[in-house]
């Protein structure tokens, strides 16, 4: 096979891997608490600022910077459900959109105000792997590696805790919770922090490979609602397989293409998956 | 299972919205009872065990279980005091495993440390589900999801279980099977309010009932004698 062609395989498998993780918060957070978090993005954005500002402003290591991120996140999260979601649980859908995608402007506008429009870069760079006869980034196979771990520990909290289980059982049957000694609103502030805290791990990932700026949450905010919806809303296996699938399709596309040109064919293929299968491409 | 408790109710009231459906109904059920509420459709039975449990909260009259007042507790307290409910249409979640049901039974924080002991309780009460433990709920057929449902009400180690209409919605074989389930857990020892509109059913398995009617107890008694009771025999078991 055309090495580069593999080179841009396995790039899409990796961008995958980093695409998973917002997926994963923004369906585990429409899954139990039945709300969209249109600020997600931005969220990462404010982690990924966290990040850049303990490193290289306040000379924190790296990696103490990332474990700050992630609670940071975490606690973001809380704060969106109680001050925001919370109020409008009742209220029609339209609403809760239009609130959380109110906090989206607040937070760029907010970052704007503090950091200015300015490109911050990290300015870290692992040295690039020889995987056979390609080369990858050592910065993204990194980034892969703990998208997944993140994912596994996630499925593993999900699958084998007791409140991991009434997460998935609630995302059902709300009504019926109290009943087994469940407090909604005690399972919607755990998974609120969680979401946060993927967007942490998420903000972790992205800030040594793209440049933070108050606007950065377009260049991946709009592609990972789009994989939600076509995994399934609310679908964790299906938006984590979707992210593959549109990480290939915008890594591929860009090899043949150019990287503009891929994400016309990646946002023309969800709408072909919109005509044809509305309620998402792995949903039974 | 730890030792019962007694429920007490008095001139409770209760709705939806405008809509009452409940005119001051009072009952007791006493440590180690089983006690039906049978009655037509629209009688209030549902709504009286939503009220016992918390779901719905009564606008006037009293709540007790074991001398405690039950309605200024929200409702996901209530299995942690020993109170389980099998909702209506059994409310499993269908996505997950039987085993996985159970567990969900067991989230209260006082149940967790007991969860396996609890479960090959159950397993050895309904050795059917030990055999689908693995397998999602949602495919079973209605007798076994009946099972689930009471073993997973089981796992809170409840002193008092409160069933409703066990035996809706399923065949007449299955009926049979689902009241021979009540009848083991009777065995067992544990305390039980049962509402139902299979009357002639439910008065061979309960000590004693009530009957309700448009949200009043119109009448109670023995088992035994309401089951000779003309009036009961003309309206619900069908005799003369």
């Amino acid at each position: 096979m055309d090495p580069f062609l593999l080179e841009a395989l396995l790039n899409g498998v990796l961008l995958g891997g980093v695409f998973a993780l917002p997926v994963l918060g923004l369906n585990l957070i429409f899954g139990v608490v039945d709300v969209i978090w249109l600020c997600y993005a931005e969220l990462v954005m404010v982690g990924m600022y966290a990040v850049w500002f303990l490193y290289t402003q306040a000379g924190w290591p790296l990696f103490l910077a990332f474990a700050i991120c992630l609670p940071l996140v975490a606690l973001l999260g809380i704060l969106l459900h109680l001050l925001v979601v919370r109020p409008l649980l009742s209220a029609p859908p339209i609403n809760q959109v239009l609130a959380t995608g109110g906090v989206l402007f607040v937070l760029q506008g907010a970052a704007t105000l503090v950091f200015s429009t300015e490109f911050r870069s990290l300015g870290v760079e692992m040295p690039p792997m020889e995987l056979g006869e390609v080369f990858v980034s050592g910065t993204k196979l990194a980034a892969f590696v703990a998208a997944l771990v993140g994912a596994a520990v996630l499925w593993a909290f999900l699958k084998f805790t007791y409140v991991g289980t009434a997460i998935r059982a609630i995302a059902r049957d709300r009504e019926v919770m109290p009943l087994m000694g469940v407090d909604p609103r005690r399972i919607y502030l755990i998974a609120s922090a969680a979401g946060g805290a993927l967007a942490g791990l998420a903000a972790c990932l992205l800030v040594v490979q793209l440049d933070v700026h108050p606007f950065v949450g377009l260049s991946f905010g709009p592609i990972t609602f789009m994989i939600c919806v076509m995994g399934g809303l609310g679908n964790m296996l299906g938006g984590f397989l979707a992210a593959f699938l549109m990480g290939l399709i915008v890594s591929v596309g860009g090899f043949y293409g150019s990287t503009d040109l891929s994400y016309v064919v990646a946002f023309l293929f969800f709408i072909l998956v919109m005509f044809f299968r509305p309620q998402g491409l792995f949903t039974r | 299972m730890s030792a019962g408790a007694r429920l007490e109710l008095s001139g409770i009231q209760a709705g939806y919205g405008d809509f009452q459906a409940l005119f001051g109904v009072g009952l007791h059920v006493e440590p180690g009872e089983a006690v039906g509420v049978v009655g037509p459709n629209g009688a209030g039975k549902t709504t009286l065990l939503r009220v016992i449990s918390g779901l719905i909260r009564p606008t006037a009259g009293t709540l007790r279980f074991d001398g405690q007042d039950l309605a200024v507790l929200p409702a996901h307290e209530l299995p942690g005091l020993g109170i389980a409910h099998v909702p209506e249409n059994r409310r499993l979640f269908p996505h997950l495993t039987v085993e996985e049901n159970l567990k969900v039974g067991a989230y209260t924080p006082s149940a967790r440390p007991h969860f396996r002991q609890r479960r090959d309780y159950v397993y050895t009460l309904f050795p059917r589900l030990k055999q689908r433990r693995h397998q999602l709920a949602g495919t079973m057929s209605g007798g076994e999801q009946q099972m689930c449902a009471i073993g997973r009400a089981l796992m809170s180690g409840p002193r008092i279980l409160l069933l409703d209409e066990p035996s809706a919605g399923l065949a007449p074989l299955v009926v049979q099977q689902v009241f021979e389930l009540v009848r083991r857990i009777r065995q067992e020892g544990l305390t039980v309010l049962i509402v139902e509109q299979n009357v002639a059913q439910v008065l061979r398995v309960v000590d004693r009932a009530y009957v309700l009617e448009t949200g009043r107890v119109a009448a109670e008694g023995s088992s035994a004698a309401l089951a000779e009771d003309p009036a009961i025999r003309r309206s619900y078991l069908g005799g003369h």
